[in-house]
């Protein structure tokens, strides 16, 4: 399936969690924010939050700023 | 000797007592090693971070792992929103990647000046405030705003000195000035203090805080410059309280009119 992810197109083998996306991109799910379509992914909701064919995702983290 | 002097409590802001009256930025360090120890040096307790992409193909570790999340509020900012909506979306990810519901509230469209947008600005603190967050917002020099935002339930005003890494210290001073005469919340004045003797000023003027980053960051060595800080906020907020002496035209000679030797 082909996704967007931080606005770059990817294939993937889908649909997949949220969880397993980070897992597979090497991201610790403790330190971002996910955004599945503009709708903000909890961190219990990571787990059981499917992907699917089409889905705009944002992964967003802290970083150093004033 | 009786002292005059006020005695100075902590700067309070929702309610939380924080033991430094400034704040720091964590941008532009050179290195996460050389962030740590000018934060420790400074003596802050609420430092401000950002919120970007991960870059999918380096995703490396937040600055939290160079950050005691246990010693220091994080205080994520919406940098990079060019509007209300794009704030709000901004401080909604900040929770949810595990902040503390508190934002700087940062609106600004203009790339070139950073300046904020006050409209944008209310309107998104309207929104944040009735979510539960608490939020600081960074404006314009402006008493009107700075009252609107209170009104709307905001715990601070954030009047800039002059623009964002500017280094031009406190430009706005007689509208700061009217700003902490009317303020009920904490006035901290963020933005373009570029050494220490502009927050000095700033305190002494009688901002209960103040924001620095760049100064600090890009300075030849940012841990003896969070130092110089620390010292320049403590000096401001001492002279403040212990009472200045009116600016005046003439001269009031210091040393005695009587008894010369002539």
């Amino acid at each position: 399936m082909e996704i967007q992810v931080n606005g770059e197109k990817r294939q993937w083998d889908g649909p997949v969690t949220v969880l397993a996306l980070l897992e597979a991109l090497g991201i610790r799910p403790a330190t971002v924010a996910v955004e599945r379509n503009l709708r903000i992914v909890l961190k219990e909701e990571m787990a059981r939050e499917m992907i699917h064919e089409g889905d705009t995702i944002e992964i967003i983290r802290m970083v150093g700023g004033g | 000797m009786k002292t005059k002097m006020k005695a100075d409590g902590p700067l309070i802001i929702a309610g939380r007592a924080f033991g430094s009256r400034l704040l720091l930025g964590t941008g532009k360090f050179s290195s996460p090693g050389v962030m740590k120890s000018a934060l420790k040096a400074s003596g802050t307790e609420i430092v401000t971070v950002a919120l970007r992409r991960v870059e999918l193909d380096n995703a490396q570790d937040s600055i939290l792992s160079a950050v005691d999340a246990s010693r220091y509020l994080l205080l994520p900012n919406t940098s990079g929103a060019r509007n209300a909506e794009e704030a709000v979306r901004l401080a909604r990810l900040a929770r949810a990647a595990g902040c503390e519901p508190w934002v700087k509230l940062e609106i600004t469209p203009d790339p070139h000046y950073l300046l904020p947008d006050p409209i944008e600005t209310l309107k998104a603190a309207e929104i944040l405030v009735r979510e539960g967050f608490t939020v600081l917002p960074y404006i314009n020099a402006d008493p009107v705003l700075a009252k609107r935002l209170e009104e709307a339930g905001t715990a601070t005003v954030m009047p800039l000195g002059s623009p964002i890494g500017s280094n031009r210290g406190v430009k706005t001073r007689e509208l700061i000035e009217i700003i902490i005469e009317k303020s009920n919340v904490p006035v901290v004045v963020d933005a373009g203090l570029g050494a220490p003797s502009h927050a000095a000023e700033a305190m002494e003027m009688g901002a209960d805080a103040v924001l620095v980053n760049t100064a600090v960051a890009v300075a030849g060595d940012p841990i003896a410059m969070a130092r110089a800080f620390k010292k320049g906020v403590e000096a401001g907020r001492e002279a403040f309280l212990a009472g200045l002496g009116s600016p005046r035209k003439a001269a009031e000679a210091s040393s005695p009119l009587t008894g010369f030797l002539r």
